[in-house]
């Protein structure tokens, strides 16, 4: 079971209090891109085995959404931090190299 | 190969079973093959066999990095029926039902296909009227399904209550030659008549990389060496987005937990298969009596083949209420396993944009019963570049808009 802190009302809780919300940082494309660039923005996804930034809403809590960074095949969760972000701050990217040496940001979703 | 029979059995049992061979050779990887298959679950294999069978390939390895059939082969609930709603899904489940019918006389190994019909509860208004239009569906499709009451309900499931308080039942769609099969003798089955065949089951090992020369596969790297080829197909359920990452494309597949868990073994109770698809839960018993219940999948990516122990509790609180005797049973075992699921719920069997590489995924929660077809609409993809089993499950129907849209149609069991 995950237990989850919300960087908006700085609420910890287990995950049934929140709702999982998909990959985050992908980067919308609307009218006038590309079918790849659509296509990748709507269904490409890149599910990697290991480190994974994805978005979380309080649901049942303040409402609001936030970003967590978190590991698919252990389930350790490296912290979550704002929505408000095109790509995840250095303090959590420090954490992951803390936790996960040699880890490079280069694995981040394009 | 030595055939079992009665008569096997008989000659055996005289001699103190010394005479029993190992079911499938423990082959050691070849410097080249015509075609690698990367997965030996229920899947993979059916893909291999399919394609020695029907189009004399037989220069084939398959490669598993795990054991045989330790995947989600070995996790599911064993269901099996093919009441779709959409024509191309119809038209590759049913394929794959009507193989299961003849598949133990097929393999020479007895896979307990059990057609004992599977019901699917209608619990809300919405349920019905998504039903009974599937029930005609099928009906246009040929496969054989049909609309039924409550009372219908109760005579084959008597132990459901109707008239549960949240999910009353209002009626079912019934397909009565769907049913269950022992999930590893498929895959056993498989490896079997497989590695008869002259391929290769090749266990632990895992495939580290893909090679490939002017956007064509030459071949794999593996823990036990690069192996060449000139067709790859890449059947790994949950961990292909990880497969493909290493070929250089992206999926639209995301990986989650499913779970399910069997109760203590208690005496027949219940002889066909039902799920309730507005609770995610569905139920069958075991021929060792166990209670065999499956889950909803978690809402995140996970690769850890476990799951939140609170799906577990939301699937066993409701489906107390549609069998209230189930509710002073202990269970066993729980376990999960990794589906990777695409945003239409179909699956993709599809050339990808490295040449001489296919991908057969995205089966998401409802593979098993899909094997055979899989595998026959896989191999003939493999062997003549198209099929018209899969045609319409082509990674391009993402970009063109042509979703065979299940999620909505199958509800949330699948």
């Amino acid at each position: 079971m995950l237990i989850l802190t919300c960087p908006n009302c700085g609420v910890t809780a287990e995950e049934t209090e929140f709702h999982a919300g998909g990959e985050a940082h992908l980067k919308r494309f609307g009218p006038g891109s590309s079918e790849e660039e659509f296509e990748g923005y709507l269904f490409m996804r890149s599910n990697p085995k290991g480190v994974h930034f994805e978005r979380w809403r309080h649901a049942y809590g303040c409402g609001k959404w936030f970003h967590v960074a978190r590991d698919t095949t252990t389930l350790e969760v490296f912290g979550s931090y704002s929505a408000q972000t095109t790509e995840p701050p250095q303090d959590i990217l420090d954490t992951i190299e803390d936790r996960r040496p040699g880890w490079s940001p280069a694995e981040r979703p394009a | 190969m030595k055939k079992y029979s009665a008569f096997a059995v008989a000659r055996e049992a005289m001699r103190h079973h010394t005479g029993w061979n190992r079911a499938w050779r423990d082959a050691q990887p070849k410097k080249r093959y015509d075609v690698i298959i990367v997965g030996a679950g229920g899947h993979g294999l059916a893909t291999a066999y399919y394609l020695g069978k029907n189009f004399g390939i037989t220069n084939v390895a398959i490669l598993e990095k795990g054991w045989l059939g330790g995947g989600n082969t070995g996790r599911n609930t064993t269901i099996i029926r093919s009441n779709y709603l959409q024509d191309p899904s119809a038209a590759i489940y049913e394929k794959a039902r009507s193989l299961y019918e003849t598949m133990s006389q097929d393999l020479n190994y007895n896979v307990m296909f059990s057609p004992r019909g599977v019901i699917m509860l209608a619990q809300t208004e919405h349920e019905v009227r998504g039903y009974k239009r599937t029930a005609h569906a099928n009906a246009l499709q040929g496969v054989k399904t049909e609309f039924i009451g409550p009372e219908r309900v109760k005579q084959l499931v008597p132990i459901i209550d109707l008239d549960g308080p949240r999910y009353p039942v209002l009626g079912g769609l019934w397909q009565a030659r769907g049913g269950t099969a022992r999930h590893d003798a498929v895959a056993w089955g498989y490896a079997r008549a497989c590695s008869d065949m002259g391929m290769d089951v090749i266990q632990k090992c895992e495939v580290t990389g893909i090679r490939q020369e002017g956007g064509k596969v030459t071949g794999v790297s593996t823990n036990r060496g690069d192996i060449d080829c000139d067709k790859l197909g890449i059947v790994v359920a949950g961990h292909s987005g990880h497969l493909a990452d290493m070929a250089g494309f992206r999926l639209p597949i995301e990986s989650v937990a499913l779970q399910a868990l069997v109760s203590e073994p208690i005496k027949p109770c219940m002889d066909v298969v039902v799920m309730a698809n507005t609770v995610h839960g569905y139920m069958s018993q075991s021929d060792k009596g166990e209670m065999v219940i499956g889950g909803g999948t978690d809402g995140y990516n996970n690769y850890t083949q476990r799951g939140s122990f609170h799906h577990i509790e939301e699937t066993v609180r409701a489906l107390i209420e549609t069998f209230p005797m189930i509710s002073r049973l202990k269970m066993l075992r729980q376990w999960g396993g990794i589906v990777d699921v695409t945003g239409d719920r179909s699956p993709i069997l599809s050339k990808t944009p490295v040449e001489g590489v296919f991908v057969n995924c995205g089966w998401g929660t409802g593979g098993f019963k899909a094997i055979p077809g899989s595998g026959w609409g896989m191999a003939e993809l493999m062997a003549k570049g198209h099929s018209p089993l899969t045609e319409a499950f082509g990674l391009n129907r993402f970009r063109e808009g042509r979703f065979i849209d299940e999620s909505v149609a199958a509800g949330v069991a699948h």
